[in-house]
């Protein structure tokens, strides 16, 4: 009883926290590019802006093109609740491992690819190519992530991974350390962020995850709105439960739930920063290096894997 | 406490490859300088980690001699050359990085699988980065053979010489003081006698490409 009030608390939490992390992110930003910025509040301000609107649907949109802004949403706050955020004992958790997580990333991925081709402008189409061009090589960097993790402690679980670097002996893993970088790659590809897109552009010789989104408007456009601030939010939650999952709160000990939960906005505070300042320093790269820089993320994850062999304690 | 030191040991082995890999995938001359000074420092930390658990002195002054040899001199050597030179924002085409960095891991497991056995009979705490210091000299290796000018190749040289050192420190806790600092001189020499090469083969062929010495006739 207990565990589902608690995943309950998760969901709702993480589904109002999603858009205050890309406020702060953007924030960030504004801030390190000597702007004013426009107030960590903005991404709710602009979804209650876009769901007060009347919604414009072209007139050969199928029901795919409708309905997919819902699917997106929905499995997106299935993936972030299926990370372990602030307790481990969450009912929901055991049901999937890291590679039905994976799963569920490219289900998003294919239905939104899907309705971006569906209205048939060359915008939509050109996105989609793209999105899946990235997605296809950031996919296998991410699962290689994962299996390093789940080397370590023989689990493919997200909860167990997250008990035995959390609440076991402090051990150093440096295969952990090049997975963490691998990671980083694959959450900037897989989120739009710089180096690989740039989500405030819509100049469309550069853009993926925009030109893909460029037809829908009103309620639909904030449904995927919210879904990209909570594939963000996933991404940096399981960042934290596979490279710094200190502090949250081990199953069976609710009164530890305070404190684990100011050291999740206390990391959050720190990733989005993190995030900002690294898309600050970079430069946007050109889409046909792209393939480069997701085969490094590969390369190094694989690395991180011989390396545990390796020093293997 | 050795249990932990053991481990930062094993984590500054796994950045000494990590760095090793950066360089392969490098184009900016002047970030190669910056990662070979970063891999010297990491080594000179490993060390000095290396001479406090295990209690062998001497590495202290290997460490010191790699900080001042491969952190501060060498790379300001680099740095002043590659100023006179004119080649400080060169950038080199590297052909298909990718299938270079797939070489290099191909090049780590054979790496891994040489030292397993070695590793397994050896009773140092280092025992087990004997892979990645024998990794790292085959990846400086393959840099060295992708790389078409001159500078970059020199680089390559000094971190093969890098790998050596660490593969020297993790399976013997370090060579001889004479030996090691015999090589040093080497290096040092070895370098200045480049530097001198390197306006000689631009006075000649007005490039640092190393294809053109190729050609055995001029025509």
């Amino acid at each position: 009883m207990n565990g589902v009030f608690l995943q309950l608390f998760q969901n709702v939490l993480i589904v109002l926290l999603a858009p205050l992390l890309v406020g702060w992110v953007n924030q960030c930003r504004a801030w390190l590019q000597n702007r004013s910025g426009a107030g960590v509040l903005q991404p709710y301000r602009k979804l209650i802006k876009l769901f007060n609107k009347d919604a414009v649907l072209a007139h050969n949109a199928s029901p795919l093109f409708r309905f997919t802004p819902y699917i997106l949403f929905v499995s997106m706050w299935l993936a972030a609740s299926l990370v372990p955020v602030i307790a481990t004992d969450l009912p929901l958790s055991p049901a999937v491992d890291v590679i039905a997580l994976v799963g569920i990333f490219a289900l998003a991925r294919v239905f939104i690819s899907l309705a971006a081709m569906d209205i048939g402008t060359s915008f939509g189409t050109l996105g989609a190519r793209r999105e899946m061009l990235v997605g296809f090589l950031a996919e296998p960097a991410l699962l290689m992530v994962f299996f390093t993790a789940a080397l370590i402690s023989q689990s493919t679980s997200l909860v167990t991974i997250v008990e035995t670097l959390a609440h076991k002996q402090f051990v150093i893993y440096p295969s952990l350390a090049f997975a963490a970088i691998a990671f980083v790659m694959v959450l900037l590809a897989e989120n739009a962020r710089i180096p690989v897109d740039n989500p405030s552009t819509h100049l469309e010789l550069t853009m993926i995850h925009e030109a893909m989104i460029l037809e829908y408007s009103a309620r639909h456009l904030a449904m995927i709105e919210w879904a990209s601030a909570l594939k963000l939010f996933a991404y940096t939650t399981i960042g934290f439960s596979l490279f710094m999952p200190w502090g949250i709160a081990a199953a069976g000990k609710p009164d530890s739930i305070p404190l684990a939960l100011g050291a999740l906005l206390l990391k959050l505070v720190v990733a989005g920063a993190g995030l900002a300042l690294l898309e600050t320093v970079s430069a946007k790269m050109r889409i046909f290096r792209v393939p480069e820089f997701m085969g490094t993320a590969f390369l190094l994850a694989v690395l991180g894997m011989l390396i545990h062999f390796l020093l293997g304690n | 406490m050795n249990n932990f030191s053991g481990q930062l040991i094993n984590l500054f082995a796994a950045l000494v490859l990590l760095i090793a890999f950066a360089m392969l995938a490098q184009r900016r001359v002047l970030a190669l300088i910056n990662l070979f000074a970063m891999q010297g420092l990491v080594l000179a930390a490993s060390t000095t980690l290396v001479a406090f658990s295990s209690n062998q002195h001497h590495l202290y002054y290997s460490a010191a001699l790699t900080l001042l040899l491969k952190v501060l001199f060498l790379p300001w050597i680099l740095h002043r050359l590659i100023r006179k030179l004119n080649v400080k924002w060169d950038i080199e085409t590297l052909f298909n990085i990718p299938t270079t960095m797939l070489i290099g891991i191909v090049l780590v497991v054979f790496a891994f699988n040489l030292a397993g056995p070695i590793s397994e009979m050896a009773g140092t705490i280092t025992k087990s980065t004997l892979g990645i210091a024998i990794a790292s000299v085959l990846l400086a290796f393959l840099m060295m053979i992708t790389r078409s000018k001159a500078v970059p190749q020199v680089i390559g040289f000094l971190a093969m010489e890098n790998g050596l050192f660490f593969a020297a420190i993790t399976a013997t806790y370090g060579m001889p003081m004479v030996v090691e600092l015999g090589i040093a001189l080497d290096v040092l020499v070895g370098m200045f006698i480049m530097g001198i090469f390197f306006f000689q083969i631009r006075a000649t062929f007005d490039s640092l490409e190393l294809k053109h010495m190729e050609n055995l006739k001029e025509d």
